[in-house]
């Protein structure tokens, strides 16, 4: 044991600062969670408050609200994930039919920014956009001859507005991995079908499709991690009191009732009850990809 | 000449252009933006601006840079921005070292390992995270904004993996003429390290300038927000004013060129460092999230 000290405390000490951040920040708070199960009163503290069980638990399904909280969560976030995979995957294969690498290069730098910009920026830029008061899309859409779209402020056309503009910031990064897949297919594959006669769209595919196969269901799989996840920072930057019925989430369902009404305990069993959603999802889903494509994180 | 066929050929033509109009589509809404805040007030108002400024002024910024609050907040985010960065890249450069060990040479590794790796996977959540920090009297400081998320356990995995892909005969030497570990880590690896290190300190820097939410909860004045969190409640107030709630409920409400011109600041620091930025992320998100 002392030997085992003298020669590995370099690494513990540099571990140390580290170590004591996360435990304070992430493994006491883990332990504060308890107060789910409490009527937490801030004057009592954590050991003074009572004890209720699970009682606000059952109040997330009971309460009208939570449910359709849910609901919400649950349309957006998939619909996120669908999109999230299906049109960076086409948009990969579509610019690696391009040949000039110029082109190909602009086109990247271009659609990689937007993930760079915050919700913040990104939402200042998109209700200036989108307003009904002579925004630049609803006048596109007056010259087209259509009426004006309340895009932020009617509830289906709200959650439309959240599914596209995060895709539209989100595609061009997300398909880094795709196109770093797809430069590293060996190009004699090609050559060879084509002296076979075989069509662009044969090789596509024949050869493309297949080889990125696999790369696509990791993506796939390890996104069900966050089929919970609607996107906090995008929704509070763009959401208004006339779409809380459409726009709500768990998250900020739990950043409203919970911390601005100081509804602590009911704010925590909340997120507690999204944190084990998730946990069990990721679980899941590492597991399929171990299974489906020999993935494995470590 | 690949593919010779006239389908093709269409196709690529169309390809071209569609994804041209794709990339197009990605930076024309900052352009508008930009026009926006270079046109006169006038022309803002009455809705005829599109991607060129109509009656150019740059009245906007010099109201915007004469703006006691903006400036104010914009310090708190540059001094918040440099000081996350100085500490969470110390932090996890030094926890980065240790955990690149083979564990053979330091037992203990794969425990510390899963203890940081949890954290990614299982949170208390907002609530508990926020009472931490408020039982550690650290609301309404600076240390607020750089603490609880100092430890990036995706930067940890990217410099680890960096760290065992140098030679191991680097740091022999070193142990070998009497080098003590920390010397090893200062003069050895952090010097043939800094192509990895910038590129994690400018993610770590666009990660903290972004960030508004913990400047929102833990900051209860708004005299000590941030650049971000203060352009949020702006942006956020004059959203709630154009849906029609009561405009007297609305503060610091400004006009459209003015609110322009400040969200285009908040975004310039970025824009500044994005192309240094590209050159390196190809390379660091494959590197962290396939290995074979």
């Amino acid at each position: 044991m002392a030997s085992y000290w003298r020669k590995t405390w370099p690494f513990h000490l540099l571990l140390l600062p580290a170590l004591v951040l996360v435990i304070i920040f992430a493994y006491i708070p883990l332990f504060g969670a308890a107060i789910a199960f409490e009527d937490y009163q801030p004057w009592l503290g954590i050991k003074g408050s009572p004890w209720v069980g699970f009682e606000h638990f059952r109040t997330i399904f009971e309460y009208p609200d939570s449910k359709q909280v849910i609901i919400n969560t649950l349309i957006i976030a998939s619909l996120k994930l669908v999109f999230n995979l299906v049109i960076p995957v086409i948009f990969a294969l579509l610019l690696n039919e391009v040949v000039n690498t110029y082109f190909k290069r602009v086109v990247q730098t271009l659609v990689y920014l937007p993930h760079f910009l915050s919700w913040v920026i990104l939402g200042g830029i998109l209700i200036d956009l989108l307003s009904t008061e002579g925004g630049i899309v609803n006048r596109f859409l007056n010259v087209l001859g259509m009426k004006s779209i309340f895009f932020l402020g009617d509830g289906q056309w709200f959650r439309f507005t959240v599914i596209v503009s995060d895709i539209w910031k989100e595609f061009g990064f997300s398909a880094i991995i795709f196109l770093a897949t797809l430069v590293g297919i060996d190009p004699s594959l090609y050559e060879a079908a084509e002296i076979d006669g075989a069509t662009r769209w044969q090789q596509v595919v024949n050869i493309t499709l297949p080889l990125i196969l696999p790369i696509v269901i990791v993506v796939a799989t390890l996104s069900l991690g966050r089929v919970l996840d609607g996107g906090q920072d995008q929704i509070l930057n763009l959401y208004n009191p006339l779409v809380y019925s459409h726009g709500d989430i768990l998250d900020t369902f739990v950043y409203r009732e919970g911390l601005m009404s100081g509804k602590f305990s009911f704010g925590t069993a909340v997120g507690l009850f999204k944190s084990a959603v998730g946990f069990i999802m990721i679980l899941i889903s590492y597991r399929l990809a171990y299974k489906l494509a020999n993935y494995r994180i470590f | 000449m690949r593919y010779r066929s006239r389908s093709y050929a269409v196709f690529t033509v169309t390809n071209t252009i569609f994804l041209a109009l794709l990339g197009l589509l990605c930076i024309l809404p900052l352009i508008h933006v930009l026009a926006v805040s270079f046109s006169s007030r006038a022309a803002a108002t009455a809705n005829i601006v599109n991607f060129w400024p109509v009656g150019f002024t740059a009245d906007a910024y010099s109201n915007t840079l004469g703006n006691h609050d903006f400036l104010r907040a914009m310090w708190i985010g540059v001094e918040r921005t440099v000081l996350s960065t100085i500490v969470s890249m110390a932090v996890v450069t030094m926890a980065a070292y240790s955990l690149s060990k083979s564990s053979i040479r330091f037992p203990g590794r794969q425990l510390y390992t899963w203890i940081f790796v949890f954290t990614m996977l299982f949170s208390g959540g907002l609530i508990p995270g926020y009472i931490v920090v408020s039982k550690l009297h650290m609301i309404d400081t600076m240390w607020a904004l750089i603490l609880p998320g100092a430890v990036s356990v995706w930067n940890m995995i990217l410099m680890l993996n960096f760290f065992r892909s140098l030679p191991p005969e680097l740091e022999e030497a070193a142990l070998i003429d009497g080098a003590g570990h920390l010397r090893v880590l200062w003069s050895v690896y952090l010097p043939v390290s800094l192509p990895s290190i910038a590129t994690l300190s400018l993610f770590c820097m666009v990660g903290s300038w972004n960030s508004w939410f913990d400047g929102m909860i833990y900051i209860s004045k708004p005299s000590g927000y941030p650049l971000a969190t203060f352009l949020h409640s702006m942006i956020v107030s004059d959203n709630l004013s154009r849906v029609g709630v009561s405009a007297d409920q609305v503060q610091n409400f400004s006009s459209r060129t003015v609110k322009d011109s400040q969200i285009f600041i908040g975004a310039l620091p970025i824009l500044l460092v994005y192309p240094f930025l590209q050159k390196y992320f190809v390379k660091g998100i494959v590197l962290g999230s396939v290995k074979s």
